[in-house]
């Protein structure tokens, strides 16, 4: 039986464009540009100079504190420089720039296609190996992966979820690597299930994805303890407490984290690079990202190292169309405008799509008609128009009270309203705000 | 029937009596003593409470300075010296002198001096569009245009104007209550010294990158050169990454600096027409 979430959720047009055309590698760019704050988190120390010669795979910055992560060369060469250069985020940070010179990969790292199954680390290795090769959590959070599977003292968890859903349009990256790199999937959800200590895994996949469903299913036969469950597609089904909801029945409580109710959740994307790190010695330096669009000639899922110039993407995918209005990070709902177009990508980027201009301006704002959409439209169960009012007119006492930081900022809201409103906008706002304000609290 | 009425009365009477009684107790018991100097001094302020002295309101900031001991820091911006004058009356205190001081916008990013390479079309808040990007222009301290300040500012003084597409502020309306530093997320807002006849010199930028980035983002960007430092007499102007600051309150506008600025970036506001330089002298002419 399909399963779901029950409250609230939306329908947006799915246009999964890319989801039949394989995974591309993209040849190694002449020059990448390293961001030295790609996941949430303390920005890492650079560890080399300029001038030296680099490995793909070579460390060149360190982890500053438990939540940071490594950031390793994505390609063999010369680091040019060490600067301040615009990134995803449109602000200036600094970045690591290596001039790309053949694709010789640092030794250590197994670089034959031949799949691993034997898990030969221990728990505390796992952990340990992925906090060395720079792992975050693929799905856009970034939030580092040695850190979710730390199971805090105290706490038990007994379930594993791996988050297949995509359930944001147009993206379908994860679904690519679930259909291609199945077995090597499945092997890293393994991994984690060790690393954790649990007996059960499942991997969670909506239904307009019946070919990943039915591969995953037939290889998971093999895998001890994985099952595939099969989920109606509904946005955001992709949100952890969402996906916790669907598959166990279980409820996060408010305030709290997936372990509080024994689940730990997983992108499948993660799980993947979970495998290459563990089994492969392969630290985190290359991505799918799905390059699509509407008018996009070539679009598609690409293989890129981790600092390639979007830019090179859009070339990839055929160019940028004429009528492009909007280039967007991520996916449509949750993604975000880039002003421009020449950053690199990160371990965070899932997606890069072009709308064209007609379709991506926003419509003009009219005044809220009290109809109540955004509330029946809320995963969480919280009413947006109050609690967007509530951050615009700087409010947080009564914001917090309204439970604003459990908001998962999917934008179901801001989709559904037919006034048009920025509710989002406003929300994110007030949380950034009230979460300020409470860790201020807290250190008072 | 009549004795109906009379008992009614009486009851009533004697309720209202009693009632009567345990108020009048109970307002004894818990009467707030204030201060009648508090109200007098509400009376003296602006009553904008617009919480330009850093209370929360006119009674707020009368009750602090009924407490206080001297008005060092405690200072009426919307009323100035004259306002103060009268407090010191009612309590019977020295006024302190105080510079009066006038909001000025640090940023000079018109469409032509910055050249906006995307646009914006989000929830129109500063602190929205700070908290998603750079900024239209490749300047990502320089203004936002979404016009937050003047939303924050409750004494008119302020418009945005849609060919710069920057913030203005009226001198003669601004009474420096501060409320528009604080609702812009960049801080490009200063609070300075207002001068005879509003005359000002200020370096009109915050940009905080190397010269180059700078002066390619925007044609009248801050460069860092130093220049206006060493040619200032009174120590007035600091430098601090890659960013010239003018001390509104050490400088003299002896108007030295503007012209060694290569950029245009300081700012002569008030002054007269210069007079045309004498022709230079031969020798330099022959380099």
């Amino acid at each position: 039986m399909l399963k779901t979430f029950p409250k609230g959720g939306i329908h947006p047009p799915e246009n999964k464009l890319t989801a039949d055309r394989p995974i591309v590698i993209l040849p190694v760019p002449s020059q990448v540009t390293v961001p030295v704050s790609q996941h949430i988190g303390a920005p890492a120390v650079p560890v080399v100079e300029k001038g030296a010669a680099v490995k793909a795979g070579q460390l060149i910055a360190q982890a500053k504190g438990f939540v940071s992560t490594n950031i390793h060369s994505p390609v063999s060469g010369k680091v040019n420089k060490i600067d301040t250069v615009v990134d995803t985020t449109g602000y200036k940070q600094t970045a690591v720039v290596i001039d790309a010179e053949g694709d010789e990969w640092v030794e250590t790292i197994d670089r034959s296609a031949a799949l691993v199954k034997e898990i030969t680390l221990s728990r505390e290795q796992i952990i340990e190996r992925c906090q060395q090769c720079g792992l975050v959590g693929m799905g856009g959070a970034t939030f580092p992966t040695h850190i979710k599977l730390t199971v805090p003292a105290g706490k038990k968890c007994d379930m594993l979820i791996i988050n297949g859903v995509e359930c944001e349009p147009y993206l379908t990256s994860d679904h690519r690597l679930m259909l291609e790199k199945g077995a090597e999937v499945l092997t890293g959800v393994s991994i984690i299930m060790k690393a954790l200590g649990v007996e059960n895994a499942v991997i969670g996949i909506e239904a307009n994805k019946p070919d990943a469903i039915s591969q995953l299913t037939e290889l998971a036969k093999d895998f001890k303890g994985i099952t595939v469950q099969p989920l109606k597609v509904k946005y955001p089904q992709g949100g952890e407490k969402q996906l916790i909801k669907a598959c166990t029945g279980r409820e996060v409580p408010s305030g709290g984290l997936p372990v509080d109710v024994g689940v730990v959740v997983q992108n499948v994307g993660t799980s993947f690079a979970v495998y290459e790190a563990v089994q492969k010695n392969k630290p985190l330096f290359e991505r799918v990202v799905t390059v699509t669009g509407k008018s996009v000639k070539n679009p598609g899922n690409f293989m890129v190292r981790v600092g390639t110039p979007v830019t090179a993407l859009i070339e990839a995918a055929g160019g940028m169309p004429d009528d492009t209005g909007k280039v967007v990070n991520g996916g449509p709902m949750m993604g975000k405008a880039l002003a421009i177009t020449d950053v690199p990508v990160t371990k965070g980027t899932s997606g890069i799509i072009m709308f064209p201009a007609d379709a991506s301006k926003r419509a003009e704002v009219m005044p809220c008609i009290r109809c109540g959409k955004c509330s029946s439209a809320c995963a969480m169960g919280l009413e947006p128009w109050l609690i967007s009012v509530l951050g615009q007119k700087a409010m947080y006492e009564k914001a917090e009270q309204e439970k604003i930081t459990d908001c998962m900022e999917c934008g179901a809201c801001a989709y559904t309203c037919p006034a048009k409103r920025p509710l989002l906008d406003y929300i994110r706002l007030g949380k950034a705000t009230v979460i300020r304000m409470a860790r201020e609290r807290v250190t008072k | 029937m009549s004795s109906t009425v009379l008992l009614t009365i009486a009851m009533l009477s004697a309720l209202g009596l009693l009632a009567a009684i345990i108020l009048y107790f109970v307002a004894q018991k818990f009467r707030v003593v204030e201060d009648p100097r508090i109200d007098t001094v509400t009376e003296a302020l602006p009553g904008a409470n617009c919480g330009g002295c850093g209370y929360t309101g006119c009674r707020a900031f009368a009750e602090t300075l009924v407490k206080s001991t001297s008005f060092e820091g405690l200072n009426c911006p919307v009323g100035g010296a004259e306002t103060m004058g009268k407090v010191a009356v009612i309590l019977d205190r020295q006024p302190v002198a105080v510079e009066p001081k006038v909001a000025v916008v640090r940023c000079n990013g018109t469409p032509d001096n910055a050249t906006r390479t995307s646009y914006y079309d989000g929830a129109v808040s500063c602190r929205v569009a700070h908290s998603l990007y750079g900024g239209q222009t490749g300047c990502q301290y320089g203004c936002l245009g979404c016009g937050d300040c003047v939303a924050a500012c409750k004494f008119d003084a302020m418009y945005m104007d849609p060919v710069t597409q920057l913030p203005v502020i009226l001198d003669e309306k601004c009474v420096a209550c501060g409320a528009c530093v604080k609702a812009c997320p960049r801080s490009i807002i200063e609070l300075r010294k207002r001068n005879k006849k509003d005359r000002k010199i200020y370096v009109s930028c915050v940009n905080r990158d190397k010269g180059g980035p700078a002066r390619k983002a925007c044609k009248v960007a801050c460069i860092g050169c130093g220049k206006c430092m060493k040619v200032c007499p009174y120590e007035a102007i600091t430098m601090e990454n890659n960013l010239a600051f003018i001390d509104s309150f050490k400088c003299r506008l002896c108007r030295k600096c503007e012209p060694e600025c290569p950029t245009g970036a300081i700012l002569e506001i008030g002054f007269p027409v210069k007079e045309a330089k004498p022709a230079e002298p031969a020798d330099a002419a022959v380099n």
